[in-house]
């Protein structure tokens, strides 16, 4: 249960309504519960050879043997095309009737072609190009496939050289370093910078190769609440003064890590309060770029352009090849002095192979692209094009009253789900429905904040993106996860069930007595109540939570009405479909709970 | 620590007033102090006397007055002692003493006073203290002795046997690209197709789409080729076994390491935060030593069963030495440990059927636990691999970190070590690696003697001689005599640089972090590959190397020393 513990202490996103929460909390509670009476019952696992310790440790493991298993067809979906806009998935085996929990199911041979919103393909450069492709075969005949030797030990070439001067010069910053893997660009940077006496100011969200990266270092982590300019500030002017834990000796260096754009939340730190911190405080700022670069900025070029800062302000900007570049690998860059250094000790440049050329040669030929030397200004465009599709999608998920999280530049577009119990179901529906998107959930994500996550890409036209929504649409509602539609769903009860006693209050008040609320909305709110208590259901569950719905307070009442007023014609005509079909089990089990709360 | 020490005093003695209550409500103390007494007392006031007395005052209304106070609180009267006793009321004391203890015992913490307690600092204290900070910069001066020249380039790259460096064409002795498969044009092709169908990158961790149908079908050719049930691919040498330790090993459990593991190993067992401990280098006496004492001190402190796990390398990369793998497994077998190995540089040259030192120590598959290797050495891609059960893989498929929070494999490299597998795994394969460790052999033989001033790592004959890579170090006195670590590197640098310009060998000097915790000797690093074994090319880099080393190391006064080694 520890594991478990864990996530369920963040607190959640706002805009979950406090049933949802409960909803969720009690989905997982039942999971839980179910979980631990099959361990009981079943052992799950293989048993351990006599005198040895199971290989993993059983509940560590729970998570992932009695939930995780329960839905693990959702990912590692082998796909057999370019991860493009479109994308061949290949169907496997059923989950159904399997003794191994997590065992990974064999393909069929079929193929699905499904619209890719799973690939971190942000500028487009995942599928052959007609610029990079010949410069990545011809780096594959000067090159070979790979030097198998490490940088340091004979390993290095000249398209090495010529990608790191491109990188630095892209990035704005003197010098840069490439790696043949964006995880070791964190796990084998990180500790060259900051070893024992040194102190690391992590956001909350911060990604494993960065948690890997500093524990592997030995520096001292504290960590600050995602996007919490304030408790840095705290913790920065705390440690300062206070000095390190028992010594008191004052801290070598502090590092502040960020990351550019969080690849669960599409949200990016305030780049220009941090520096200003850094500077008041004398830190020293790392920025992973990994999912910003080549997305974020008019031109491409990460977060510094997207805020407005100047790159030398951040001493170290780290980034991948892996997502906008289409290749493989990731380069840290920063001032000539920090650069050597990490040349002279980093253990990814000394141990590890040196990247392939052929990877090198397509981030080479894509930042030639960007800076508009090829290709007939195609990779100015591209940033805009992802800008707009990454707008367009987060327009409309809004306005589907789904919650939606992000920068609205970012290409990655979170929509909450809250209930673990229906990613699965969401997962497999858009599946069928030709759309590959990624849901998340436990440990990338707290327990209670599941979400389903768009990455949107320059190479998605308007009409892969319509084609996206309208699946989006349907299994959205059939799931309930438009939690902020107006008149959907649940929301859509409680204002039916409201309307319908207004317009009853508004009758009898027409007696003379009392009903000083309802006869104030009943001029707006009884029109549509004709619509809303239509089916005889509708107006009973209606009656029956009217009493608790009387005596919300007046400004709640007028701020739905307003966002009842608000919502454009479709909403408006589904509200009646979100009354009509409230016999769903959440909506019972709310209204239940309600009416015994009165 | 004074703080528990003073709360548990007070507990303590308000429990000891609580017992001191309770028996004294039962016992004789009981009348004369409890409420008892007062009551007996109260009992021989004569009411008559005064109420008469009072009528005699004619006060009506103070006698009125008594009357109702004394049916209350007289015998009889609802506040009287006696009725309180009777119905218990001294439950209620105890009660609140009850109350008060828990209230003691749940409160945060028992403050000391005012004297002992410091002043939090104030707002302007803690300006002036941020103020007053002065940071180290974010990376120190690289230190005198770890100065190196700049590395070599490629300038022009033939084939992974072939280059040219700095204007001169050379036998490469630096890739590990043992067999040359990644020469071979079926594997060259593989890859251009693959580029042309999916592009470079996969745009995606295994999880969330970056799945290909290539790294299903390598990593079933992986688990085939090496006879185990499954395998799991990793898009980074370095980070494979980095990410597979903390997968098998936490906090409670024990890894037990050879004191000569490389980094990558290092960094896993750092990550894994488990109990390490090491053996001597290639000592299996030292293993069995420090196994017993492990399993006495486990036996005496009454730990529970743990995960426990061997790391070694089949060749270490520091030395070029090989493990005593037959010896380690039997060890492992006693102790009912877990054995990990490292196969990077072992896995395509050594064993019958080129599955690595496990292999050639005379290990069936199955019988290690976990194999890790890398995918930048015979197979001539990038990447590493690990082997193992079904469900060692299936777990680092949920807890590899490299695995799971990585981009996966650029497909086309997945091809390219498709291609070449297939061909290791034909008998054609098998005669190449079998002329590779024929070479390897030659030249640690030719080697053996050792060129002046240079000491062959490791055995030259036994199983150790099929290592593909030979390192050198310095003699002990030449190093002695040349004096500080930048002039033997420079010592060095010379050779490489003789080696490469009048003999045309391009070889390696290998260089180490200042995060490896082992400083291995600085050394010339050879790797042996198919291009070496062809006629005469060991005869001509063992002379090369005499000769380079002649000049360098063996000058002035260090002739003598020089010649007798020879």
């Amino acid at each position: 249960m520890g594991v478990v513990g864990e996530g369920t202490r963040a607190s959640p996103a706002p805009g979950a309504a406090w049933y949802t929460n409960w909803l969720a909390t009690w989905t997982l509670a039942v999971l839980l519960f179910v979980g631990r009476i099959r361990d009981l019952l079943w052992r799950g696992r293989p048993r351990p050879p006599k005198g040895y310790a199971p290989l993993t440790d059983p509940q560590s493991s729970f998570y992932a043997r009695r939930i995780y298993g329960r839905i693990h067809d959702c990912w590692n979906r082998p796909i057999a095309s370019a991860p493009g806009p479109w994308v061949d998935v290949l169907e496997r085996e059923s989950l159904e009737g399997r003794t191994r929990a997590t065992r990974a199911l064999p393909p069929t041979g079929a193929r699905r072609r499904c619209l890719n919103l799973g690939s971190y393909n942000y500028l487009g450069f995942a599928a052959s190009d007609p610029y990079c492709t010949p410069r990545v075969l011809g780096a594959l005949s000067a090159g070979g496939v790979s030097p198998c030797a490490s940088r340091a030990c004979g390993g290095a070439l000249p398209v090495h050289s010529e990608l790191e001067a491109m990188v630095a010069e892209f990035v704005g910053a003197e010098d840069a370093i490439a790696y043949g893997m964006g995880f070791a660009t964190n796990s084998a940077s990180l500790p060259v910078l900051c070893g024992p006496g040194a102190l690391v100011l992590s956001d909350a969200l911060n990604h494993t190769s960065i948690v890997a990266g500093v524990r592997s270092g030995g520096a001292a982590v504290r960590v600050f609440r995602h996007n919490d300019m304030r408790h840095l500030e705290a913790l920065l002017r705390y440690h300062i003064a206070e000095g390190q834990p028992r010594t008191h000796r004052p801290w070598k260096k502090i590092l502040i890590v960020v990351e550019g754009t969080y690849s669960m939340e599409g949200e990016s730190p305030p780049l220009a309060a941090i520096v200003s911190l850094k500077k008041r405080y004398g830190a020293y700022l790392y920025l992973d770029e990994a999912h910003s670069i080549g997305a974020m900025g008019g031109t491409g070029r990460g977060l510094c352009e997207h805020a407005g800062v100047d790159p030398r302000d951040v001493d170290v900007l780290m980034g991948t090849f892996t997502k906008s570049f289409g290749s493989a690998g990731g380069y840290v860059a920063g001032s000539r002095a920090v650069i050597a250094y990490l040349r002279r000790h980093s253990p990814a440049h000394l141990y590890a192979a040196a990247l392939a050329p052929g990877a090198a040669a397509q981030v080479v030929a894509a930042l030639r692209l960007m800076r508009g030397e090829g290709g007939g200004g195609r990779g100015a465009a591209k940033v805009a094009q992802l800008h707009g599709n990454a707008h367009y999608m987060r327009r409309r998920l809004i306005a589907m009253g789904l919650h939606v999280l992000g920068d609205w530049d970012s290409p990655v577009v979170p929509v909450m789900v809250y209930h673990v119990g229906l990613l699965g179901a969401i997962s497999r529906a858009l599946l069928r429905r030709r759309v590959a998107a990624v849901v998340v959930g436990f440990p990338a994500t707290p327990l209670l904040l599941c979400r389903l996550r768009i990455c949107v890409s320059a190479a998605h036209s308007r009409e892969d993106l319509d084609y996206a929504l309208d699946a989006i649409r349907d299994v959205a509602e059939v799931a309930g996860i438009d939690y902020a539609r107006p008149a959907g769903r649940l929301w859509g009860l409680r204002a039916a069930a409201r309307r319908a006693a207004a317009a009853a209050a508004a009758a009898l008040a027409r007696g003379g007595a009392g009903g000083a609320e309802g006869g104030g909305h009943g001029g707006g709110g009884g029109t549509r109540s004709a619509s809303g208590g239509g089916s005889g259901a509708g107006s009973w569950r209606g009656s029956s939570s009217s009493c608790c719905s009387g005596s919300a307070s007046g400004g709640e009442a007028e701020s739905e009405e307003l966002s009842a007023a608000a919502a454009d014609a479709h909403s408006c005509a589904s509200s009646t479909a979100g009354a009509e079909c409230c016999c769903d089990e959440a909506a019972c089990a709310c209204a239940g709970a309600r009416a015994a709360s009165c | 620590m004074r703080r528990l020490t003073r709360k548990a005093c007070l507990l303590a003695a308000l429990g000891l007033c609580a017992v001191a209550w309770s028996k004294a409500a039962e016992g004789p103390l009981r009348r004369a102090l409890s409420f008892s007494s007062l009551a007996t007392s109260l009992r021989d006031v004569d009411a008559g006397k005064i109420i008469q007395a009072l009528q005699e005052m004619r006060l009506r209304p103070i006698r009125q007055a008594w009357a109702e106070f004394w049916d209350i609180f007289g015998p009889g009267g609802r506040l009287h002692p006696d009725w309180f006793i009777e119905h218990q009321g001294h439950l209620f004391i105890e009660g609140g003493l009850m109350a008060i203890i828990l209230v003691l015992f749940f409160q945060s913490g028992y403050r000391p006073s005012k004297e002992q307690e410091e002043e939090p600092l104030t707002e302007r204290e803690i300006d002036e203290l941020c103020r007053e900070w002065k940071p180290e910069p974010l990376v120190p001066d690289i230190a005198e002795e770890d100065q190196l020249p700049e590395p070599p380039v490629i300038q022009e790259w033939e084939n992974s046997h072939w280059v040219t460096v700095a204007g001169r064409r050379a036998l490469n002795l630096t890739a590990a690209d043992f067999l040359g498969l990644s020469n071979d044009p079926s594997v060259a092709a593989a890859a251009r197709a693959t580029v042309e169908r999916y592009g470079v990158g996969s745009c995606g961790p295994r999880g969330f789409y970056g799945t290909f149908d290539v790294h299903l079908q390598l990593e079933q050719d992986l688990a085939a080729f090496m006879g185990e049930e499954e395998a799991i691919i990793y898009s980074y040498d370095i980070a494979t076994v980095a990410s597979v330790i903390p997968a098998f090993a936490s906090r409670a459990d024990i890894l037990v390491m050879d004191e000569g593991c490389s980094y990558p190993i290092q960094q896993g067992a750092k990550l894994s935060r488990a109990r390490v401990f090491t053996f001597k280098h290639n000592d299996a006496g030292d293993l069995a030593a420090l196994l017993g004492r492990i399993e006495a001190e486990e036996a005496r402190e009454r730990k529970p069963l743990c995960r426990r796990m061997i790391v070694v390398e089949g060749v270490y990369s520091n030395t070029g030495e090989v493990a005593p793998l037959r010896r380690i497994y039997e060890l492992k077998e006693r102790y009912k440990y877990r054995l990990c190995v490292e196969e990077t540089l072992s896995f395509g040259v050594m064993g019958e059927r080129g599955r690595g030192a496990c292999e050639a120590a005379g290990l069936e598959p199955g019988q290690v636990e976990i194999i890790c290797a890398s995918m930048s050495g015979a197979l001539g891609s990038v990447g590493g691999f690990c082997v193992g059960h079904s469900e060692v893989c299936d777990h680092q498929r949920l807890c590899g970190q490299g695995y799971c929070f990585s981009a996966s494999l650029p497909p086309y490299l997945a091809t390219a070590a498709i291609a070449a597998l297939r061909i290791l795994g034909t008998p054609d394969g098998q005669a190449l690696a079998r002329r590779v460790r024929g070479a390897a052999a030659e030249l640690r033989a030719a080697l053996a003697a050792g060129p002046p001033g240079l000491v062959l790592a490791g055995a030259a004959d036994g199983p150790a001689a099929a290592s593909p890579v030979v390192h050198l170090h310095l003699d002990p006195s030449v190093e002695s005599r040349l004096g500080p670590r930048p002039a033997v590197a420079a010592a060095l640098q010379r050779v490489a640089d003789i080696l490469l310009q009048r003999y045309g060998v391009f070889v390696a000097l290998p260089r180490y972090s200042v995060l490896d915790e082992v400083h291995p000797r600085q050394s010339i690093k050879l790797v042996a590959n198919a291009a070496l074994a062809s006629e005469g090319r060991v005869e001509h880099v063992a002379s090369a190397l005499r000769e380079a080393a002649a000049e360098v190391l063996g000058g002035s006064d260090g002739g003598s020393d020089g010649g007798g080694a020879a």
